[in-house]
């Protein structure tokens, strides 16, 4: 039987130190549906998004995602989820090829399709040079093919936009509809509103680490 | 393709080589680190050529093990940029599966700094190896496994610490007393040629210090990694 819900936060709360980033959450999202994360900064966007991804745990509250337990099953939820994220996860010395193949490797995917991904997003000439030499924009392009080479059910877009040049937000926007065609649930998190509604159909906004409008 | 843990270490391995193999930043500084520490011991002791051959053991291994303290917190440096570990950890990699690639690297890395320094001390020191070269290079082995364990163990601890450089050794350097000791008097045995038929219990010392640090550091390290 089909989950009811890819995302099932029960009363969700993260604390760090003494400071309450999510307090309460509750909220169900349905498989293969795309979320549009909207706040101001210290919102609790980012807190959200690397709770989903089981880069941190929930101090307090039941999580499931894509119907396993964040706390229990974070391996199976690891498995099918990609987060783009504000930490590119690059290894600067290794070569964008390298980075690439050492995910393939650790994902047990071949290291065939790695051209064609380094295509995609515009890296081709540069495969061999190191991260270091990359432009934040590169990187940002690197970070998503790690996504693609990932083909997860679940993504987890934090800022997607930014860093890209015009020709890579194009891309990007093509990429999400891309994402949802394929029925990957997608969750956004963006201060570009109008750009976000657009590729979203639904929309939870956040202050001050709760739940302020869910749409 | 299978994705198994020995795939998981031999990738991270692989990694941690590659990384090295492209800079030489860690083994270059580390020799001239080793070759420095080793020179002062030597101005430190004086002329005394007979206190020098007799000590050359201690000076070998204390030097790796200063040299130690800044390789392993290299090896967690290039962890912490980009929070690359925290992507390998959504990978997702299995914990126990990176921490035995990484002490493997972390290992070979001291051994091949070891071999690299040991004819030089003993070029330095007046010492004339009486022993076996394979049991030397074996010593050596079980040394740089010896400090590579708990150095990763306590590198990966120091690593969301402020003051990571100097949490590491203090968390560090208690622990290896025993490991120190062994190695000490297993290398002094071995150049003397063993007369007094010790080396087998320093040996035996070494390899149970191993065994405890690695498999306690695989079935910890996850627990050190994940806490949030």
């Amino acid at each position: 039987m089909a989950d009811a819900f890819a995302l099932e936060l029960s009363n969700i709360s993260k604390r760090f130190g003494t400071h309450w980033a999510l307090a309460h959450l509750n909220y169900g999202l349905p498989p293969a549906r795309s979320l549009l994360l909207t706040g101001h900064n210290g919102s609790g966007k980012t807190t959200l998004l690397r709770l989903l991804a089981t880069a941190i745990q929930p101090t307090l509250g039941q999580l499931q995602v894509l119907g396993f337990s964040a706390k229990r099953e974070t391996s199976l939820i690891r498995q099918h989820t990609a987060l783009l994220s504000h930490a590119s996860y690059h290894y600067e010395d290794l070569s964008a090829e390298q980075n690439l193949k050492l995910l393939a490797r650790l994902l047990g995917k071949p290291s065939a399709q790695l051209p064609l991904l380094l295509e995609r997003v515009g890296l081709s000439s540069r495969k061999q040079s190191p991260v270091r030499q990359f432009s934040a924009g590169m990187r940002k392009r690197l970070a998503i093919a790690r996504l693609l080479l990932k083909a997860p059910r679940l993504a987890l877009l934090d800022e997607p936009f930014g860093e890209l040049d015009p020709s890579g937000i194009v891309d990007m926007e093509n990429l999400i509809r891309e994402l949802k065609a394929q029925g990957t649930t997608l969750i956004l998190a963006t201060h570009l509103v109008e750009q976000g509604l657009s590729l979203t159909e639904s929309r939870l906004h956040l202050n001050q680490g709760r739940i302020e409008e869910a749409s | 393709m299978k994705t198994g843990f020995l795939h998981n270490m031999w990738a991270v391995l692989l990694k941690d080589f590659q990384i090295e193999w492209k800079t030489k930043a860690r083994l270059n500084a580390l020799l001239f680190f080793s070759i420095a520490t080793l020179l002062m011991f030597s101005f430190a002791v004086g002329p005394n050529v007979e206190s020098k051959a007799a000590h050359a053991a201690a000076y070998i291994w204390l030097s790796l093990l200063f040299a130690s303290v800044l390789s392993l917190g290299e090896s967690f440096r290039i962890e912490s940029e980009n929070h690359a570990l925290e992507g390998l950890r959504l990978a997702p990699t299995s914990l126990k599966a990176f921490f035995l690639g990484k002490t493997i690297a972390n290992t070979l890395l001291l051994w091949l700094l070891s071999l690299l320094i040991v004819p030089l001390t003993f070029a330095l020191y007046n010492v004339e190896l009486q022993g076996s070269w394979v049991l030397l290079v074996l010593v050596l082995l079980g040394g740089a496994a010896a400090i590579a364990a708990p150095g990763t163990f306590y590198a990966a601890i120091a690593l969301g610490a402020r003051s990571k450089d100097i949490l590491l050794p203090l968390l560090m350097f208690p622990v290896l007393v025993p490991a120190l000791v062994a190695c000490v008097k297993a290398t002094t045995l071995v150049v003397e040629a063993d007369p007094m038929q010790q080396l087998s219990s320093w040996l035996a010392l070494l390899t149970a210090f191993c065994l405890v640090y690695w498999v306690l550091g695989t079935l910890l390290f996850p627990h050190v990694v994940e806490g949030d």
